[in-house]
């Protein structure tokens, strides 16, 4: 469904994503994990259109979306949720799901969508006409994944979603992505919580200063691990340093 | 006159100006919001709008009209700058775009001098701007009432518009979170024209009665304008719409209590206390009146 083949991006003048090939099959959960600086919130900003691949390609469902604006990138089906949800804090929380399914112009199903959005997160529904920023945090994460739901994407992606949640709150979000995969969405999920994302996905690649450094299935990944222990272990900020 | 008759007229010379003040400062910010660009070459609407309202004057066309086709002139000028300029350095940086400003602003008074001349040119006004009014058995300008009552049905358009359409709602969430705003699929171009669209109208709108004043337009008239509507989103606030509108009202009632309160020989100085004076309140709130949420 999304392929990226030797993409290079520059952000500033660092040089944040090298060499970075991946895919991302239909149906698939699908996460990148790696220390800080690794490259994996600059990828998914690329995928989105809001940074410049320099070199590289990024097919979509047989289209080449390298270098799209943002607003192209969302019509092709795919909807971000970014690190810090983002949600428009003066905005209701009805005004910020009616801007999530901007690209539906269809009024009947804009209902529909909000009811379904209000059952999905009960938490939203009582509060629609409520000022986004007097949700919690983990409100907050509930509204930005529900206003990415409202465009109907084919693929979603999510940035650190279990960002300064609560413990509690976490395993709640782990369950929603979860949950999403198994009605069929298709997701590309960036995590901190090695261990935890490692539970529910299919696959995962391993990045490290902008390219892959490893790949597979979690099953794969906790072996290669091991053997790679040495000279994966960047510090206790390392995310395979975590993963032993 | 009376201190009744006095206070009357205050508020009325409070709420007119101050009302002109706040449209100004909100076609100033709603562009700022989105861009961070303060558009120098805002007043010249304001120029271009009374240069329009000149070339039709003599003509046959009621006074209406006429002033619908000078704001018009003026959303067109806006939206075009946009199109034209600043389009095109966008992406570069935003010191691009504020020399860009500063050009557009230059070209714009230039091509005045150019082809109408340097000296005043008197506009049309229709004869209700020289009308008064009792009010209490004060006699109040038609002009003032008719600033108050046309800005105040402005602002209520214009906040209905940022809450119930969804290009309002896209817009207040651009000038929060611009890349996100996209991220949802609000195409760039759309906002900023629209910005700048909004802007033109606000500034039209601000020139009919600006214009009432000395009923005659030079091609260095916006710059008095642009100074006001700079001032008081600083002062409001530069952040936030509503920071625009209160900035606005401050500095009108700054403007007119000095006005009334200096002593004669001085009034000559009124400009100096009333920036003095912003200069203190923003010492002691640097961020504005209106904080930013």
């Amino acid at each position: 469904m999304l392929e990226l083949r030797g993409l290079q991006v520059q952000y500033g003048s660092i040089m944040a994503v090298r060499d970075l090939s991946l895919n991302v099959n239909e149906g698939e959960l699908v996460a990148l994990i790696g220390a800080n600086g690794a490259g994996k919130t600059t990828t998914l900003a690329t995928i989105a259109g809001v940074l410049k691949p320099k070199k590289g390609s990024i097919v979509f469902r047989g289209h080449s979306i390298a270098g799209l604006p943002p607003e192209a990138i969302v019509r092709k089906g795919i909807a971000m949720v970014p690190e810090d949800r983002e949600v428009f804090p003066t905005l209701t929380i009805e005004q910020n799901l009616r801007l999530g399914g901007y690209i539906r112009r269809n009024r009947a199903e804009y209902r529909r969508d909000v009811d379904e959005m209000c059952t999905l997160f009960p938490i939203l529904g009582e509060r629609l006409a409520q000022a986004a920023g007097t949700l919690s945090g983990g409100e907050q994460q509930q509204l930005a994944l529900a206003r990415a739901l409202m465009s109907h994407p084919k693929m979603l992606m999510l940035d650190e979603p279990s960002l300064g949640l609560a413990p509690a709150l976490v395993d709640q979000v782990f369950k929603l992505v979860t949950s999403l995969h198994r009605q069929g969405m298709t997701i590309l999920l960036v995590e901190q919580n090695v261990h935890q994302t490692l539970d529910i996905v299919d696959r995962a690649y391993v990045l490290s200063i902008g390219r892959v450094e490893a790949a597979g299935t979690p099953a794969d990944l906790r072996h290669q691990v091991n053997l790679q222990s040495v000279y994966l272990g960047e510090g206790p900020e390392g995310a395979l340093g975590q993963l032993s | 006159m009376s201190p009744a008759s006095e206070t009357v007229t205050f508020i009325v010379d409070w709420l007119s100006l101050g009302s002109l003040y706040a449209l100004m400062a909100l076609g100033l910010v709603i562009v700022y919001g989105i861009l961070r660009l303060v558009n120098f070459a805002y007043g010249e609407l304001i120029m271009v709008s009374g240069y329009t309202l000149y070339l039709l004057g003599g003509g046959p066309l009621p006074w209406l009209v006429m002033a619908a086709v000078a704001v018009a002139a003026a959303v067109l000028s806006s939206y075009l700058t946009e199109r034209v300029a600043f389009r095109p350095v966008r992406e570069k940086s935003l010191t691009a775009m504020l020399i860009t400003s500063f050009a557009v602003s230059t070209l714009l008074q230039n091509a005045a001098l150019l082809f109408v001349s340097p000296r005043a040119r008197v506009v049309p006004l229709p004869d209700l701007f020289s009308d008064s009014i009792a009010i209490g058995g004060t006699l109040v300008p038609v002009r003032d009432l008719l600033a108050i009552v046309v800005s105040l049905a402005m602002l209520a358009l214009f906040s209905f518009v940022l809450r119930k359409t969804i290009l309002g709602i896209a817009l207040r969430a651009a000038a929060d979170k611009f890349t996100m705003t996209r991220m949802l699929g609000v195409p760039a171009n759309l906002i900023i024209s629209t910005a700048f669209a909004i802007s033109g109208l606000l500034a039209g709108i601000v020139s009919l009665f600006w214009l009432g004043r000395t009923a005659s337009v030079t091609p260095g008239i916006g710059l008095e304008p642009l100074i006001v509507s700079f001032v008081a989103t600083v002062l409001g606030g530069m952040q936030s719409l509503i920071g625009a509108v209160v900035g606005g009202y401050a500095l009108g009632l700054m403007t007119v209590a000095i006005n009334t309160l200096l002593p004669q020989d001085l009034v000559d100085y009124r400009q100096a206390f009333t920036f003095g004076l912003v200069i203190v309140i923003l010492l002691v709130r640097p961020e504005g009146l209106i904080r930013a949420k």
